[in-house]
């Protein structure tokens, strides 16, 4: 137990420490490469971080729970697009025209409902068919993406409403809005998978699915929910995004899914499904900006950070596999 | 006179080809632990999981006290009070004990909330009942196997549990271990539950059952009060009152060691392993599962790193490091999991059985298919293997035709030395005999054999020197003049542990 | 006439579905367009799938050995970018090669990270994507590549010469998929491919080495992968960075819309390349209808989906998934 013991111990706390090394890296390395005199670790410059980190945390507090069932969402990029989508042009539909800003409300509304709806589709697909979740969302990527420039061709959607903009760009004891939202999904999020029957399922579900459908567990709908919440996730985070922005490019969101599975799986969360946890995961997200903004901070450009997270998304599969080593008299398969 | 919990009347069952079950009666009674017993194959799983509604019956009736009970499924069982301990465990390892225990019907509250307190309390009733080390909120992955088992039995303490049955229960417990579950089956004992228990270990068996029922390829052989039989009479019920398999030993003249294994080791799996292996010889290696027998095999074949000793092929020390090592000096192994180790089940019969050599098999830069179709028309006439063609995917064959294919594989090869793991397991009767008639053949034709076996009138049929094993180590290897079932059963289970080599 | 049952339409369904639903398309769209089946058309369709197509060939190694790889879209930017900037630096003779040697590095880095050291390959390949972008960029500057003289070069001729009447680009990419259709399905290599992926415990104990299967697949990815480069280098002779952006996610759902299983084992190379030609002519026919392009995505969607499904509804029997 005691090898095992440490693996454990090492793993909870190392996206932790990771971060904590990023910081003094990136502080003491900024006291030589920055250009600019403010400080790394300024407070400023750490809320703004938060701020940032937002449209993909939002996205994968719901990409943990979606793993930790054993699937994936690979379309969670093109359904943020639709929902941007449908957030901004819905404020301009002629039959809202006499709301004035109750508009807001009803547009997010909408937005929500359209990423619930096409994440439920996704789950739906899934159970009823029986085909991966990988080919499903793969498929469906591509079909979402298909829908997003069926509303406006290659063109941008944009709707600017200053009272959204003000709301967006608030902060409330010290924090903007989209923190806020953060924060708010996170717990939201940790609460359902450490403290609902449903949360605890889905981890009987990603790790023995055959106990689970055993003791009874509806595995179907139950997976069904999990596509539905991570689709509105995405839509909140269009909603938070794109109401200081105010405008959408078709191509929004790409990629997106990758960054997504890259936080969520440097916080921890097992691939198989199984294991994993939303606090872990919020440091995977906080983690990746921070070496975004880290870097940029010490004068290296863009490129170089898509450079060095990738590379540390294959040194923690690395680590993983050594610090679960097999002992020396397992089967060399 | 007590009315049994539970009766299974008649019970009859086939699948294509085979019988797996014919007319099978079986009751347990209220506050009794009886076991069920026979060889591999001879019926029990497939009994049990027309128990648990996994199979239906063709024909034959289950009872539950007065009435007809149709098990639908897993779930219609253990609602009606079946509750099965498998041998594979059933967790979530990530979740707590008590969330394990009462997995899909955990408590609620308010906001879909678990209901924490309740379900402490619950599992920690259950737990005190049981007398186990750990709480309701351990992780289930940090406890020992034999914890993980006792949460297994918790969970079947939480529904009203008429009948339970544990299937092979001590496989991989500790002897302490060992205690605390049958404690723990004599408090259900107590409390009026009808227990089933499964177990080849006769040890056990005449320490804890009451009553003994014996299956044979199928066909109920009678039930025994425990108290009233021995382990003598029990092995005869099992293995057949005549024996039809006649022993037989090497009319031909042995030729040199091929094979020398010197004080082999593998970690804890195995300890201090040393035989030899002649060429025409058939040496069986016989045991309960987990004695260490395929993990010498596997060793062997460059699947396992030994921790100490030597392997001599031939009289020269070699090193083994990969199958394909092993391939190219001339060993081969027939695994036991033809499924998972033996075929690739999408691809077709003579692709699997090319697939070691498909490397030598060159027309120019090709595989040279027709040398393949030959080898494939060569060895399916040989071993008379039922396929429409070489085209059939090997997962569509039945079991016995299957396993033909795998000995195909290595006989093509001529192996100087060929392991057969299990070389009969799930197979129908018929090919079962092929098969024995076949590993005698080839030890006439000068191979070098080792089958590992855990039927014992398979080993005794085949080898002309039987080693029995017991926890890791060599207990005794005998000849086929001083075997016989008493001294063979006692010496792998552990009883006979005075006579080691 | 024996009327085929519903057991028996199930099989044949599963094994020519793709077959049958490429001919649907195909008549189907000459009826509504006379041009469809023009030779022009045609070639306009092979040559514009070509650089997806000969990716797609790669990635059909890896996927039936039992593995992913997601990294072809920025490894093949990655490519263009090299293979134009060492154009003006080393003339394109000592350029290609170079490219090469470096795509096929990335590829080996790959092979060996889940070959030899078993990791997962969506993962690894997910950090590759990112890694080798960062890579392209810092190689680049993240400034757009260009040739200096567009003109005078014979660079050109692997993505605009024709060769016989056809544009080149088929041409490799009809050759690439001639070679690698024997080695997948004819040689010794192949056959280990198909057992690694079906079962690699069972190929284990057949002697078959895993690691080495599973790391030349990577190979044979990059190689396709570098040559889709050069063909598009050579095709625009000019390129930005992200030029193979999201290609790695069309290339699979080509490859698994060919049939092939991503659990491994499956698929074959004739199959891929009708995986390849029903996208092609899918967002060509629905051009030629006068659709926008983007209505081929939603389209493919539908059919990828109902690919996989009937696939292994006729597995298992069952329209329907057993899922409680």
């Amino acid at each position: 137990m005691q090898p095992g013991a440490l693996a454990k111990a090492l793993k909870s706390g190392a996206i932790w420490g990771f971060i904590l090394l990023e910081l003094i890296f990136f502080s003491v390395a900024g006291e030589f490469l920055s250009l600019s005199d403010k400080a790394f670790m300024d407070w400023e410059n750490m809320l703004l971080l938060l701020k940032q980190s937002a449209p993909i945390g939002i996205i994968a507090m719901g990409m943990t729970i979606v793993m930790v069932n054993g699937n994936i969402d690979l379309s969670v990029g093109a359904t943020f697009a639709i929902a941007a989508i449908v957030l901004l042009d819905s404020m301009t539909w002629p039959i809202f025209a006499g709301l004035g800003d109750w508009v807001i409300p009803v547009a997010w509304l909408l937005a929500l409902m359209a990423g619930a709806l096409l994440g439920a589709l996704n789950g739906l697909i899934v159970w009823k068919t029986g085909v991966d979740a990988f080919i499903v969302t793969l498929g469906s990527m591509l079909g979402y993406r298909g829908i997003v420039f069926m509303f406006n061709g290659e063109n941008p959607t944009s709707h600017l409403n200053w009272t959204l903009v003000d709301f967006a760009e608030a902060q409330f004891l010290g924090l903007h809005t989209a923190t806020w939202f953060l924060l708010g999904v996170t717990f939201a999020i940790w609460f359902l998978m450490t403290r609902t029957v449903h949360g605890r399922n889905a981890y009987a579900i990603g790790d023995n699915r055959e106990a689970a459908v055993n003791a009874g567990i509806r595995v179907g709908p139950h997976m069904m929910v999990n596509f539905a919440i991570i689709g509105f996730l995405a839509a909140l985070s269009a909603v938070v995004f794109y109401s200081e922005s105010g405008s959408v490019n078709p191509n929004d969101g790409q990629l997106y899914e990758l960054w997504v599975i890259t936080a969520v799986v440097l916080g921890g969360t097992k691939i198989t499904g199984g294991a994993g946890n939303v606090i872990g995961t919020f440091g995977g997200v906080v983690a990746i900006q921070l070496l975004r903004k880290g870097l940029g901070h010490i004068g290296a450009d863009t490129s170089t950070v898509n450079l060095v997270i990738g590379l540390i998304l294959i040194a923690v599969l690395f680590l993983d596999k050594q610090l679960n080593v097999k002992g020396k008299e397992e089967l060399k398969i | 006179m007590t009315h049994p919990v539970l009766r299974l009347e008649n019970i009859v069952k086939t699948f294509p080809g085979v019988r797996a079950l014919d007319g099978v009666s079986f009751s347990v009674l209220p506050g009794e632990v009886h076991a069920l017993m026979g060889e591999n194959g001879a019926g029990k799983s497939t009994l049990m999981k027309v128990l648990g509604g996994i199979y239906q019956p063709d024909s034959g009736n289950i009872l539950m006290g007065e009435d007809k009970a149709v098990m639908s499924g897993p779930l219609d069982a253990k609602s009606k009070g079946i509750v099965f301990i498998h041998q594979e465990l059933s967790l979530a390892e990530e979740l707590s004990v008590a969330e394990n225990i009462y997995l899909g019907e955990l408590p609620r509250k308010s906001l879909g909330r678990v209901d924490w307190a309740k379900l402490s309390e619950q599992t920690n009733a259950i737990l005190e009942k049981l007398n186990v080390g750990f709480d309701a909120k351990t992780r289930v992955g940090d406890l020992s196997i034999a914890n993980q088992q006792m949460v297994e039995i918790a969970r079947a303490l939480t529904v009203n549990a008429k009948a339970v049955i544990f299937d092979e229960p001590t496989a991989s417990l500790t002897d302490a271990e060992k205690v605390v579950l049958f404690d723990v089956i004599s408090d259900l004992k107590n409390e009026g539950v009808g227990i089933i228990y499964i177990s080849h270990r006769m040890e056990e068996i005449f320490k804890i059952t009451d009553r003994i029922t014996v299956l044979r390829d199928g066909q109920y052989q009678g039930t025994v009060n425990t108290a009233e039989t021995d382990e003598e009479a029990v092995t005869q019920l099992m293995i057949g009152r005549k024996l039809d398999l006649t022993r037989n030993a090497s009319h031909h003249e042995l030729g040199d060691v091929a094979l020398e294994v010197r004080g082999l080791s593998c970690g804890k799996l195995y300890q201090d392993v040393s035989f030899e292996l002649r060429r025409g010889e058939v040496l069986g290696f016989y045991g309960l599962v987990g004695a260490g027998r395929t993990e010498i095999a596997e060793t062997l074949f460059g699947l396992r790193d030994p921790s100490a000793g030597q392997i001599l092929l031939d009289g020269e020390e070699v090193r083994i490091h990969s199958p394909a090592d092993a391939i190219a000096k001339g060993i081969s192994l027939v695994p036991e999991d033809r499924k998972g180790q033996g075929l690739v089940l999408e691809m077709n019969c003579r692709d699997n059985m090319t697939l070691p050599q498909v490397d030598d098999l060159k027309a120019g830069p090709f595989v040279a298919e027709g040398a393949e179709v030959a080898i494939f028309d060569q060895y399916r006439d040989q071993l008379d293997i039922r396929t429409p063609g070489w085209k059939q995917k090997a997962g569509n064959l039945s079991g016995g035709n299957q396993q033909k294919i795998v000995i195909g594989k290595w006989l093509s090869m001529h192996p100087n030395v060929l392991i057969v793991d299990e070389p009969t397991r799930g197979i129908d009767v018929g090919s079962k005999s092929e098969i024995h008639k076949l590993l005698r053949k080839l030890a006439a034709q000068g191979y070098a054999v080792i089958v590992i076996s855990s039927e014992m009138p398979e080993v005794l049929h085949v080898s002309d020197r039987i080693i029995a094993m017991y926890s890791g180590r060599i207990m005794r290897t005998f000849t086929s003049d001083e075997v016989n079932e008493d001294n063979l059963i006692q010496a792998i289970s552990g009883l006979g542990s005075n006579e080691a080599a | 006439m024996a009327a085929l049952s519903k057991a028996q339409i199930g099989p044949i369904l599963a094994k020519q579905g793709i077959l049958i639903a490429f001919a649907v398309f195909m008549i189907a769209f000459t009826i509504a367009s006379p041009k469809f089946l023009s030779v022009d058309n045609v070639f306009s369709v092979v040559r514009s799938s070509a650089i997806l197509g000969v990716m797609a060939l790669g990635v059909t190694f890896v996927v039936i050995s039992g593995n992913l790889d997601l990294s072809v879209g920025s490894m093949m930017s990655f490519s263009t970018i090299v293979v134009l900037d060492l154009h003006d630096k080393i003339g394109p003779f000592l350029a290609i090669p170079a490219m090469f040697a470096m795509t096929l590095a990335l590829g080996a880095i790959i092979g060996f990270l889940v070959g030899y050291l078993r990791l997962n390959s969506l993962i690894v390949t997910l950090g590759m994507l990112s890694a080798i972008h960062g890579l392209t960029l810092t190689y680049s500057g993240g400034q757009n590549m260009d040739i200096a003289d567009k003109e005078g070069t014979w660079f050109s001729v692997f993505g605009q010469g024709t060769a016989l009447g056809i544009p080149v680009p088929i041409l490799i990419f009809a050759a690439l998929a001639a070679f690698l259709g024997l080695v997948l399905g004819k040689t010794a290599f192949g056959r280990k491919i198909y057992a690694v992926g079906g079962n690699d415990t069972a190929a284990t104990f057949s002697g078959v080495r895993r690691a080495r299967t599973v790391f030349n697949c990577y190979l044979i990815s990059a190689a396709c992968v570098a040559t889709a480069g050069l063909i598009q280098a050579s095709r625009s002779l000019g390129s930005q960075n992200t030029v193979g952006q999201g290609l790695e996610l069309e290339v699979l759902a080509a490859v698994i819309l060919g049939g092939a299983s991503l659990l491994g084992g499956s698929g074959t190379i004739f199959k891929t390349v009708i995986g390849v030609l029903i996208l092609g002519f899918i967002q060509n026919g629905l051009l030629l209808l006068g659709l926008q392009f983007y209505v081929q995505f939603v389209v493919t969607w539908v059919i990828i989906i109902l690919a996989v499904w009937l696939d292994i509804a006729a597995k298992r029997g069952k329209l329907w998934s057993p899922i409680a």
